[in-house]
């Protein structure tokens, strides 16, 4: 936690540049539990990215009743679900919408936040105590019920729920950058850009928005897992991802039907959803150390 | 400290407003009515619904009105349960939703902060590491894949535990632990996260210079400051228990106000979900109120704005 290792405002330099990110590097590579993450979570990516390619790996729709609910075995690692459909084809598949949906979300909440926050922290004044006022209101408010009632009432296609799980998770994003650009915006580099006649857009996004990437970067890895588990919180409820297309979190609702009896129909997509958080959060927590010593731990 | 509650509290008439026209409009305008799914009824019948709900007036005026009995608590009979009003079915489903919310609540508390301290104290050893990966294991599973796992275990496998409903008291460890645990794993963090700042101050090593003993200088001075940023979590951790409070209520078929907001938004029960969604609003900005309170009494370096 010492000061000299706080990502230096400075990093315009390059060469300081560089030695933020390979000192960050170092401290990462230490982090055993992260690099192990990050291992997990790059095998999970290349499956479910490969899956409909994926030589013997069976088509996640196809049924046979013949072989209704039978446990795992050699012929099906996770077993079969009531219809005969392999569990393993379909928590691999389940996890290609999971992870979709978690990293366009979260993109969405990135440009939202970026944006909302670097423009408060530069304007300051009024138009910052406004904009972040209204933050403060809507953090107040049980968002998720006007996610339920958005896709609940209207169409309940994919991008809906990207849109809704975008607009939900900007304000922190938005409170952080805000932060960052207000103790950046009285910078030298700053002046010197206003002095050379740059545009306030050009300054926010050319110059201050880039210094802000460490925290943008911790957040923006712990943002994912929160918009997958969101999602499935919402496929649980039948709200998020509708048949024939399945995420990890309607897998486990609809097993969660027949727990008593083929309990494997549960399990398996609940461990794969679990083991991907972990490692989303094992990895967000590494970047943290590495990228922002100072910490940010108040910040779910 | 006056004047804070009252803007406070003028803050929240707007607040709500929006919240109350925002409901309204998206109900209003999204496709589809509450009679719709009965074909069987003859046009005269659905045009006599609609008188009776007030639907055939402009929407101005239903609008009106329904700001109007809003502001009584009134949000009218169900839709989808006619014989009951929305008032009714709020006070009867709340109290079990709020006996839920509140032991997940205080069980994150009372586990949580304990073992942060734990962990704080002994930075860095093994032990430390063990908590602070099980807490990271804990913020990661979802709470419904922890109920039916824990279903599995507890009640289906080992009869211990009844796997559902809200009766007897065991009857409610289930639920409670199914919603608690994320949180007592999250407050674990902050918990450890807040000691560590504060042990490293100049007044601690002050207070250990002139001979307190630890049992003093942790629970007297470092406490009341490292607890910070698990107080200012309890406004979103009571927002949250609500939302994971929808799932506990559905796996274990508890009749709690969550249950009713997912039927309800099913069954296009308007007057029910925007009674439940508004009646949740205000509450969660009164408990947040409450906490900045909490906050302010706990930190006299806090101004209040």
């Amino acid at each position: 936690m010492s000061a000299a290792l706080a990502p230096a405002p400075v990093a315009v330099l390059p060469e300081r540049a560089s030695g933020l990110w390979s000192d960050a590097w170092r401290r990462l590579r230490r982090n055993r539990a992260s690099l192990v993450g990050a291992v997990l979570l790059v095998v999970m990516a290349s499956l479910s990215i490969t899956a409909p390619w994926l030589p013997g790996l069976q088509d996640p729709t196809a049924q046979d009743l013949k072989l209704s609910a039978t446990p795992p075995a050699a012929a099906h690692w996770f077993g079969t679900d009531e219809l005969g459909r392999d569990m393993f084809s379909r928590t691999i598949h389940g996890g290609r919408i999971s992870l979709l949906v978690g990293v366009v979300g979260t993109l969405v909440s990135l440009l939202i936040g970026v944006a909302y926050g670097a423009i408060a922290g530069y304007r300051g004044g009024r138009i910052d105590e406004a904009m972040m006022r209204f933050v403060d209101i809507l953090y107040s408010l049980p968002y998720i019920f006007l996610v339920i009632l958005l896709l609940v009432f209207f169409s309940r296609s994919l991008i809906m729920l990207f849109v809704a799980l975008g607009l939900v998770q900007w304000l922190t994003m938005a409170r952080i950058v805000r932060g960052q650009v207000l103790s950046l915006k009285n910078q030298t580099f700053v002046e010197a850009a206003r002095a050379l006649g740059a545009s306030d857009r050009r300054i926010i996004f050319q110059h201050i928005v880039p210094n802000t990437l460490g925290p943008v970067i911790v957040y923006t890895t712990l943002t994912v897992p929160a918009v997958i588990l969101q999602e499935a919180f919402l496929s649980f409820l039948g709200l998020g991802v509708q048949p024939p297309a399945a995420s990890w979190g309607t897998l486990v609702s609809d097993g969660a039907r027949l727990l008593a009896l083929f309990p494997w129909l549960v399990i398996f997509p609940g461990l794969a959803l679990s083991t991907t958080l972990l490692c989303f959060n094992f990895l967000g927590d590494g970047l943290r150390d590495a990228l922002d010593p100072q910490g940010r731990r108040d910040v779910s | 400290m006056f004047t804070f509650i009252l803007r406070r509290l003028l803050l929240f008439i707007p607040t709500l407003l929006a919240i109350a026209t925002l409901t309204f409009f998206m109900i209003r305008l999204a496709p589809g009515g509450p009679f719709q799914a009965e074909k069987d009824i003859p046009k005269a019948a659905v045009e006599q619904l609609r008188k009776q709900y007030g639907l055939d007036k402009p929407l101005g005026v239903q609008y009106l009105n329904y700001l109007r009995n809003a502001v009584q608590l009134d949000f009218g009979p169900s839709y989808k349960y006619p014989s009951r009003t929305v008032r009714e079915i709020i006070f009867e489903a709340f109290p079990v939703s709020l006996e839920l919310g509140a032991w997940a609540l205080l069980l994150s508390i009372v586990i949580g902060v304990p073992i942060g301290m734990f962990a704080a104290l002994k930075q860095n050893t093994g032990l430390d590491f063990a908590a602070m990966t099980a807490a990271l294991a804990g913020v990661s599973i979802p709470n419904f894949v922890l109920g039916p796992v824990l279903v599995l275990s507890l009640s289906l496998s080992l009869y211990l535990l009844p796997p559902a409903l809200w009766q007897s008291p065991a009857s409610r460890v289930l639920p409670v632990l199914t919603l608690s645990t994320a949180y007592v794993a999250y407050i674990a963090r902050l918990t450890r996260a807040g000691m560590l700042e504060v042990l490293r101050q100049d007044f601690i090593r002050t207070a250990f210079a002139k001979g307190l003993s630890d049992r003093v200088v942790i629970f007297k001075h470092a406490l009341k400051l490292g607890i910070l940023p698990v107080v200012s979590y309890l406004g979103p951790a009571a927002a949250r228990v609500i939302m994971g409070s929808i799932v506990v209520e559905t796996i274990f078929a508890i009749p709690g106000l969550g249950r009713h907001l997912v039927n309800g938004a099913f069954n296009r029960d308007y007057t029910l979900v925007m009674g439940v969604v508004l009646f949740y609003a205000a509450f969660l900005m009164t408990l947040n109120l409450l906490v900045d309170l909490a906050y302010t009494w706990l930190d006299p370096r806090v101004e209040l704005a």
